[in-house]
């Protein structure tokens, strides 16, 4: 197998560069001199890494520098029929019949690698996705092993799980899994599944399949049973096949809403189970008595977290009038001190947008928001001429029927909306299709269990922003999609009960 | 003198805790086992039904929002009500066609299944909720939530204990609900409405309609504002194409197999699993600090 050394440095623009930053910081780059990556990725099939049937690979490229990182397969209709067929045989020949305590330790030796190789599992998912090494260090890596190291322990218990109960894993688990968080949401997907005693066969992102392959090495390395995880890499086209194999007996996905709705309808009239956790356009709401510094530090970690590519983004800001001129003028201050730039700088801020693709839609949809009438403010931070970025951006006079309040932009973009009293903040907040998270400001103890209680989402985070642990279900109400990943909660998906 | 002429009831609709005839003015013929008319039903519409889930809708966050004491005892009376008119009830299902002992059996069930989900409604909360040990500063919990706004397919048969192991659950939950009842014997389950009525219900909670289900489902199935669907009485040639369709708004599907389990197993036909099915999980976190 051919490597090619990554050699990044030379290529992007040293460092957060901007004029206005009021410090300015020598860079900081992560080294990357100890990862050595594939020129290719081959399909990891029934523990070996096969060539695709398609014959056909394609580029991961990274979105900072527009640069090749490496070729990734794609999986055909065969390729997939071959992953559930070695999911199956593994499901039915070894893993539901190996004592849970064995499974576990299997599980924990996967958490272990990861924390093994975590600088480097950092490094790529950095140079793939093009997150800010700092949250891929600090943030996806750890939490991806603290997930396997917290379900391994499950996999021995899950009779107290489920009072009453006979529990039994469900078989063969299709898992499809989004480009904002590569390594973190196969942890979130694979785990889980393993716990409780199923066999999986996981398709990451076409624009970040790299960190799911390393994954592959790892549960290699780990000497997982063959084909109890199979990783095939591929487009829309590759996790259809997959949502309609009909070997497959639950699906999970995370991604779009559409999507999802689209993957519910395939599966009408099978007896898949289903889990999604879809879109969000989540309100962050502060309210006067906030203490307003450490509300204006959530609303930056809310929206320009990871750029925005999330999910549970606080993408609409609710701020009451009578302090909405000072958040107003501190987010403006705030926002123009953001590190944009090189992702491996250690003290970048905001990386680059995960594709051209998604860089279009941004655009599309900051362009849709300055036409209806809202007032644009963005960071004059100095973008790198090559690669996909977008400067962080909020809109305020933003109306609740501006596009920009109501579709999921999936970038650094935030709306500022405001209200007059905690009923007109509930009201606004739930007028959404979406289920997915929310955010809450105040200094007073009684108002937020008050909000707590009338926010229709799954997650609520009050005087704290994106925060996630694998003992902590996640997931969605209303088009945010049902089931939960994290917690007790997050077996449910994955057992069958009688 | 002549002998006294018996005063008939009328079968109607239950909306919003008021009993109106279906808006279209339609009817269909109930039939017992012999093919004797027993009663001219409503056959209720597309309007009917969502002027039912705007009733629903609309009493969701009252009754979501009550105490889990007052729901349960609310649950509580609609089973002495029950037992108060279990003869017409016994009567009801006897006419529509079920042997004198098995209806007594099946309204003796309902009773009990009202009084097991009326105890379930302080408890379930604390099986299903949880305080999460997350690895930082933070005090973070899990609870369970009502979905929303339910729309339950009744079974064919039972037709009435069916409907109530359907809807108890979800009810005792904290959601609202729009029923479709069994479309050949909705007699007793008509009658429901009236003790719902006479219970303490609030207007809105419960919701029933008869009428023929292949015009009712795929409109409930359809129905932007509901949140999930139970579709255990739905015939099972027409369950795919209820799913299809209930993706539109990512409604939650939920199906009883009575054909497995049966109605009266009373460890798998009934408990907090079945509640758990119409509840959604809120988890929050806040920091912990000075």
């Amino acid at each position: 197998m051919t490597t090619t050394e990554i050699q990044t440095r030379e290529r992007l623009t040293p460092g957060p560069a901007s004029s206005s930053v009021l410090w300015e910081y020598a860079p900081s780059l992560e080294s990357t001199d100890h990862v050595k990556l594939a020129s290719r990725y081959n399909l990891f099939i029934g523990g070996k890494f096969v060539e695709p049937h398609s014959k056909k690979w394609f580029e991961s490229i990274n979105p900072a520098t527009e640069e090749r990182l490496a070729e990734v397969a794609e999986a055909d209709a065969h390729d997939v029929d071959r992953a559930v067929s070695e999911a199956r045989r593994a499901y039915e020949k070894v893993w539901r019949k190996i004592a849970p305590s064995e499974r576990a330790k299997y599980i924990y030796r996967i958490a272990r690698l990861i924390q093994e190789k975590a600088r480097a599992l950092a490094v790529v998912e950095t140079l793939d996705g093009g997150k800010p090494i700092k949250e891929s260090r600090d943030v996806d890596v750890p939490l991806a092993a603290a997930h396997f190291f917290y379900y391994a322990g499950w996999a021995d218990k899950l009779e107290y799980a489920f009072p009453n109960r006979t529990v039994s894993p469900v078989g063969v688990a299709g898992q499809i899994i989004p480009w904002n968080f590569p390594l973190l949401m196969a942890a979130w997907k694979i785990a889980p599944a393993l716990a409780a005693g199923n066999t999986v066969v996981l398709k990451p992102a076409e624009t970040t399949s790299v960190t799911a392959m390393l994954l592959a090495e790892i549960i290699q390395e780990a000497d997982l049973p063959p084909g109890v995880v199979n990783i095939i890499t591929g487009a829309g086209a590759t996790g259809a096949a997959l949502v309609s194999h009909d070997d497959v007996d639950k699906i999970a996905f995370t991604g779009s809403t559409d999507v999802g709705k689209r993957i519910q309808r395939t599966l009408a009239g099978t007896k898949k189970k289903l889990t999604l956790e879809l879109g969000g356009k989540a309100p962050n709401i502060v309210f006067e008595d906030a203490p307003l510094d450490q509300a204006v530090e959530g609303i930056i970690n809310g929206i320009y977290f990871n750029q925005g590519h999330v999910c549970c983004a606080g993408s609409r800001l609710f701020v009451q009038e009578s302090v909405a001129e000072a958040v107003i003028r501190k987010l403006r201050e705030r926002v123009q001190t953001l590190r944009v730039g090189n992702p491996l700088d250690k003290n970048t801020d905001v990386g680059a947008i995960n594709s051209k693709a998604q860089l279009e839609k941004i655009r599309e949809l900051v362009e849709s928001g300055v036409d209806e009438g809202a007032e644009i403010f963005q960071s004059s931070c100095a973008l790198p001429q090559r690669g996909f970025w977008f400067a962080p951006t909020f809109f305020t006079g933003v109306s609740a029927s501006y596009r920009i309040a109501q579709e999921e932009i999936f970038g650094p973009v935030l709306s500022v909306l405001t209200f007059r009293t905690p009923e007109e903040a509930i009201e606004k907040a739930n007028n959404t299709p979406y289920g997915l998270s929310a955010g809450v400001w105040t200094e007073k103890g009684s108002r937020i269990l008050n909000m707590v209680s009338k926010l229709r989402a799954g997650v609520i985070w009050a005087n704290t922003y994106n925060k996630f642990d694998p003992t902590s279900p996640f997931g969605g109400y209303k088009e945010s999609g049902f089931g939960r990943e994290g917690g007790l909660h997050g077996l449910a998906p994955y057992v069958v009960l009688s | 003198m002549s002998p006294r002429l018996s005063v008939r009831k009328t079968y109607k609709l239950y909306i919003n805790g008021e009993f109106p005839r279906t808006e279209s003015g339609r009817f269909y013929a109930v039939t017992g086992k012999g093919g004797e008319l027993l009663a001219n039903a409503c056959r209720g519409s597309r309007k009917d039904l969502r002027n039912a889930v705007v009733a629903a809708r609309k009493a969701f966050g009252g009754w979501a929002g009550k105490t889990a004491y007052n729901r349960g005892q609310i649950l509580y009376r609609i089973a002495e009500v029950c037992e108060a008119r279990a003869a017409e009830l016994v009567e009801e299902l006897r006419r529509q066609g079920a042997p004198a002992a098995e209806a007594r059996r099946e309204v003796e069930s309902v009773i009990d299944r009202w009084v097991y989900y009326a105890g379930w409604s302080d408890k379930y909360t604390q099986m299903f909720g949880s305080v999460n040990p997350v690895a930082g500063p933070y005090y973070n919990f899990t609870v369970p939530e009502p979905t929303g706004v339910i729309g339950v397919i009744a079974p064919e048969q039972p037709s009435l204990l069916g409907l109530v192991s359907r809807i108890a659950p979800a009810l005792v939950g904290g959601n609202t609900v729009v029923a479709v009842t069994s479309e050949k014997q909705p007699l007793a389950a008509v009658t429901m409405g009236e003790v719902f009525e006479t219970s303490d219900v609030p207007a809105g909670v419960i919701n029933l309609l008869s009428g023929i289900k292949s015009e009712l489902v795929p409109w409930m199935a359809a129905h932007m504002d509901v949140n999930a669907i139970d579709t255990t009485g739905v015939p099972s040639e027409a369950i795919a194409t209820v799913q299809k369709t209930a993706a539109e708004n990512v409604k939650r599907v939920v199906h009883f197999d009575a054909a497995a389990i049966g109605w009266d197993d009373h460890r798998r036909s009934q408990g907090p699993y079945a509640i758990l099915d119409f509840q959604e999980s809120k988890t929050v976190w806040h920091p912990i600090g000075m």
